[in-house]
């Protein structure tokens, strides 16, 4: 692309679009400056002497015959340290800066850098004069968080010799180093910059083999997330896509979080900016916030920054990746990325394909989810990138596009109904249609670090609710007499499961994040009260289930969820289940006497 | 740059092309000259080098292309606000209709609104007593909370609002309200119902009103929540008010939208609203908030008739995706003459959460109102499997659930339309419906809770 700036005009306008003419240099994504303004915008289409522009901005007041500047650069992300814990819109502005410059509302053509460019980081070198670098190799690191090293590496494309390395004080804007290459030789700074709609590159592609541990109970016992996997949380609205995108952002195990706020609530972001600074990360006991980057373009800001939101995210989060971390980004919510998309594509008035969205739908949706992964990094560390995607279908009706796109590419479908939502049953994952790919890697992972029957007593867990299914539809036909005492025993049991396992209060202060082994206890001291009940009821004719759920240790086991993580030990219920199971048939056993 | 031209070219439906332009802007305002002396307006919804597209507020009808003049503003629409607008009452593009002066401006705003930079809000968590149980108890309303009632033809939903008008406080506080009204293609006698009530209250005097009456012109709809919440904007955010926005019927504005789109031969959304529908009520809804630092707040309660009652309506739905909850008025509780008939299932307040509990309500909130969901839910199961198996068929503690789901019904979500319950009134009452089920049903509570209210039985 060539670097010079030229200048055409506005032929038309009509919303987001923009129509200009006399930019024969003009290049597909190429940044604009639009009007007297100087709006921000993006070259998305060429047509003969004619170039669309998607614009960033709001454009009431533009007029035909204003200018427009190219910039002769792709819209890209400035990449350094000072990017942790920021808060952007879905071009990489950051509003902290912007709201203390224009006050409570976006003003339009404002012109801010993402980063600070004055302040100076602490520069560690990890490589010296003379040794040979590669790039992505990293070269040196800046420590911007107390939780999160920033590695400053080779620019990709960029390899050498180093011929000068400094450790010191240094802005983002200064070099660090001078690398030699081919006899050239030339400075290096903590700056990247990287076009967001081309995937950052590494050096090969590793299978997963970690879970995202997540502390919540549904995902982790039964439809896992691996590290670098990729998810989909499909429902209407009210069902709890947010509130599980936030508890993944509170507590799995990355090291990273990017959290894009995709044409949603301005008040969500809100909520996380209050919020995230105050919350503690379990692994490192450190404020969520220092590891935490926040994409926000919400659902009244231009609808073509939404479109972009996407990619600014995924590149900052892929630049994470690259130093070896584990990263995860959410984007809440994937449909209003797409709308957005359709909503450009039929002021272009390209050829509609299912409900209106572009013919190119599936294969966008594709290629975002494709840049997760977990990955040999150019610079030879391991890191991983989750994608975890909301998606809201109009009516939640699944078979809308958007959701089939996603579902065609994603692992893990947590799908999320309205009947469990109404009930105030959360997180509302219908159990019976959710799926995850990843239950391998978290038997392994549990077996190996937690107990060898988690995979026995996920399989068990599962299997009581969906007998329960098939029951229900009996008890719907005939009523629960119908029922033998083992099988009222599998009701019960699975109603415990759902109540007291399943159903996890993400604004209880204890219940909100569960490690792996209370949630190990939990299911254990459920399925040990069916199966010994069961053995129970098989032995002694005049059991009765009823009696059963009437024992005091049935509110213990559902009391387990408030359990403080420091009480572990007493999250084990086991012994107690057998000496009161015990003790009622030894009542039994007299009586019958 | 006011320019005026005679070059009609083209008119269908609420859209007319004109030509021949030297140049006009995107969303600027223009104003049509008929040749009997009357004036209307309209908005560029594409601005091309020598034509533009004007969207026609007040309609097409008896234009001729020949004989009318057409004004280009060079500027979007636009609103005089000043104090004096308190108390007044406007058509839905900002003229008075009420018989009073004209606005002397001291303030002049475009009405389109910029968007609120999210890093500005501050998350609205002030509890609102709108002295509704199925509200206040589950359902919870904040200070900054945009929350639409869910509605249907025949149905009490204007009553509703205007209790909820009437009895909305802050506990503990007294703050200047208002009320900014903003009524779309509504009837003559449901507009007067809102507008008696605010003047039986006296609430009339810190009253802003925008009325589009149902035979005012259909695309004048498209124009009235931005005249009334750049009003709200300025009582909120520059005199200190805290406002309720009251919008209503949403469905009639989302008609007018798909009837220019339709004009405007776009590709048509689901059932014929047009793709950028969500984004077009987005904002509107969210221009409600909280802002830091500022003492006045924006609550909005848009109500909206559902088409067929059906919620997975574009109307609804796309509601339901922008708005920090719904209330759903029930035809089925309706019917049994439970007013307000507040289905509390599928209502929901999103931002209850931070406005309920120790120091805002009450330290058992949270899980009382936990319980009661998961009491009500299962009891309403139960109920549809009694008429099918009958209740003789149910087990003991499910014939104890229909019991309570009945009571619930009775006493918690009925209510008298003059009935203003306090919180500790509504928690009460809670904890004694509960009394019907044994303790051992009280998964959603904890110990130190069931100690202190549920074996007390909520006194
Ligand atoms: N895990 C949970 N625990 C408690 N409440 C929840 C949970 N998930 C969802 N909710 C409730 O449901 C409401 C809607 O959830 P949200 O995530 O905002 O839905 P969506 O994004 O699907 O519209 C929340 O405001 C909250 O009251
Ligand atoms: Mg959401």
């Amino acid at each position: 692309m060539s670097n010079e700036k030229q200048q055409g005009r506005i032929v038309s306008i009509s919303g987001p679009l923009i129509v200009a003419e006399d930019l024969p240099q003009a290049h597909m994504m190429e940044v604009v400056r639009i009007g007297n303004e100087k709006l921000f915008g993006e070259i998305i289409e060429l047509h003969k002497n004619l170039v669309y522009i998607q614009c960033y901005e709001e454009t009431t007041g533009l007029r035909p015959g204003e200018t427009v500047t190219s910039s002769g650069v792709p819209l890209s992300v400035t990449l350094g340290p000072g990017i942790i814990g920021a808060i952007y819109d879905g071009v990489q502005r950051p509003l902290d800066t912007i709201y203390k410059s224009h006050g409570d509302y976006i003003a339009r053509g404002i012109d801010v850098d993402p980063l600070d460019y004055s302040k100076k980081w602490d520069f560690h070198p990890l490589v010296k004069d003379g040794d040979i670098v590669k790039e992505g190799e990293k070269i040196g690191w800046v420590e911007e968080t107390p939780t999160i090293k920033h590695y400053i590496m080779m620019p990709p494309g960029r390899s050498g010799t180093i011929e000068s390395i400094q450790e010191g004080s240094f802005t983002v804007k200064e070099p660090v180093a001078t690398v030699t290459e081919k006899g050239i030789s030339q400075p290096v700074t903590m700056l990247q910059i990287w076009p967001v709609r081309t995937k950052r590159p590494f050096a090969k592609r590793i299978v997963p083999t970690q879970p995202l541990i997540t502390g919540q109970r549904v995902i982790d016992m039964f439809f896992p997330v691996a590290e670098g996997g990729t998810a989909c949380v499909p429902g209407p609205f009210g069902s709890g896509k947010t509130v599980i995108q936030h508890q993944l952002a509170k507590w799995a195990s990355a090291d990273m979080i990017v959290y894009v706020g995709c044409g949603e609530r301005g008040n969500e972001m809100t909520d996380v900016l209050m919020e995230f600074p105050h919350l503690k990360d379990p692994k490192t006991g450190r404020s969520l916030m220092e590891r935490t980057i926040l994409i926000a373009n919400t659902s009244n800001m231009p609808v073509a920054a939404r479109e972009a939101s996407v990619y600014s995210g995924i590149t900052i989060a892929e630049y994470f990746r690259d130093m070896g971390y584990n990263v995860a980004i959410m984007a809440d919510s994937t449909s209003r990325w797409a709308e957005a998309m359709r909503e450009i594509s039929g002021r272009l008035e390209e050829m509609p394909g299912e409900e209106g969205y572009p013919a190119y739908l599936s294969s966008r949706v594709a290629g975002f989810y494709e840049r997760s992964g977990k990955v040999q990094t150019l610079g030879g560390s391991e890191g991983s990138l989750s994608v975890i995607g909301a998606v809201s279908p109009p009516g939640g009706d699944l078979s809308e596009p958007v959701v089939q796109a996603t579902l065609r590419v994603v692992k893990v479908f947590w799908s999320l109904e309205a009947s469990l939502a109404y009930a105030r049953h959360f997180p509302a994952i219908n159990w019976l249609n959710s799926y995850s790919l990843y239950s391998n890697l978290t038997d392994a992972y549990f077996k190996d670090t937690i107990d060898t029957l988690w995979p026995t007593y996920r399989i068990q867990a599962m299997s009581l609710l969906q007998k329960e299914n098939e029951l229900n539809e009996i008890v719907r036909l005939v009523g629960t007499d119908a029922l033998s005492e083992s099988e009222k025993l599998v009701m019960e049991i699975s109603k415990s499961i759902r109540e007291d396992f399943l159903h996890q209060n993400a604004f209880d202060d204890i219940d909100t994040f569960t490690s792996g082994r209370k949630q190990f206890y939990m299911i254990q001291n459920i399925l040990s009260l069916y199966t010994e009940s069961l053995l129970r009821i098989r032995a002694h004719k005049t059991l009765k289930v009823s009696d059963i759920m009437d024992l005091p240790v049935r509110a213990s086991i559902a009391r387990v969820k408030y359990q403080p993580e420091e009480n572990i030990e007493k999250c084990n219920l086991t012994t107690h289940i057998k000496e009161a199971l015990d003790k009622l048939t030894s009542t039994l056993e007299e009586s019958n006497d | 740059m006011i320019k005026e031209y005679k070059t009609l070219s083209d008119v269908a439906g609420p859209i007319i092309i004109v030509d021949g332009l030297d140049g006009c802007s995107y969303g600027e305002l223009v104003e049509i000259f008929l040749p009997d002396g009357s004036v209307r307006h309209g908005e560029v919804l594409k601005a091309e080098e020598h034509k533009a597209l004007v969207q026609m507020f007040e309609g097409t009808e008896n234009l001729n292309i020949h004989s009318t003049r057409i004004r280009f503003s060079g500027k979007p629409s636009e609103i005089k606000l000043s104090p004096d607008i308190i108390g007044r009452v406007f058509s839905g593009l900002g003229k008075p209709i009420d018989d009073g002066e004209e606005i002397i401006a001291q303030e002049i705003r475009t009405t389109m609104g910029d968007p609120i930079n999210p890093y500005a809000r501050d998350y609205p968590s002030e509890f609102i007593q709108t002295g509704i149980s199925g509200i206040d108890g589950l359902n919870t309303l904040v200070r900054g909370q945009k929350l639409p009632i869910f509605s249907g033809a025949g149905l009490p939903h204007n009553e509703l609002a205007l209790q909820i008008a009437r009895q909305a406080k802050v506990l503990k506080k007294s703050d200047q309200f208002a009320v900014v009204f903003g009524a779309m293609g509504v009837t003559f006698d449901e507009s007067n119902e809102f507008v008696s009530s605010l003047r039986e209250s006296g609430a009339i005097e810190r009253s802003v009103l925008f009325i589009n009456l149902a035979n005012d012109p259909v695309i004048e709809r498209l124009a009235v929540p931005k005249y009334a919440l750049t009003t709200a904007e300025y009582l909120a955010f520059d005199l200190g008010y805290h406002v309720l926005v009251i919008l209503t019927d949403m469905t009639n504005y989302c008609e007018a939208l798909r009837e220019v789109s339709a004009a405007r031969k776009e590709i048509p959304g689901r059932r014929g609203y047009p793709g950028y529908m969500y984004t077009d009520l987005a904002t509107i809804y969210e221009r409600c908030g909280r802002i830091k630092n500022k003492s006045g707040s924006i609550t909005m309660m848009p109500i909206l008739s559902m088409p067929d009652d059906d919620k997975t309506h574009p109307i609804p739905d796309l509601t339901g995706y922008i708005t920090e909850g719904q209330i759903f008025v029930s035809r089925s509780l309706y019917a049994k003459g439970y007013y307000p008939a507040i289905d509390v299932l599928p209502s929901l307040s999103r931002l209850k959460d931070k406005g309920i509990g120790k120091d805002k309500t009450r330290e058992d909130h949270p899980n009382l109102m936990n319980q009661l969901f998961s009491a009500y839910a299962h009891g309403r199961e139960v109920q549809e499997l009694a008429v099918i198996l009958g209740e003789s068929a149910l087990s003991d503690i499910d014939q104890l659930y229909i019991r309570f789901a009945d009571e619930f019904e009775q006493r918690y979500v009925k209510q008298n339309r003059r009935e203003d319950r306090t919180i500790t009134e509504t928690l009460d009452l809670g904890w004694e419906l509960l009394q019907i089920l044994p303790e051992t049903e009280m998964t959603r509570v904890r110990d130190e809770f069931i100690e202190r209210y549920y074996r007390k039985g909520g006194r």
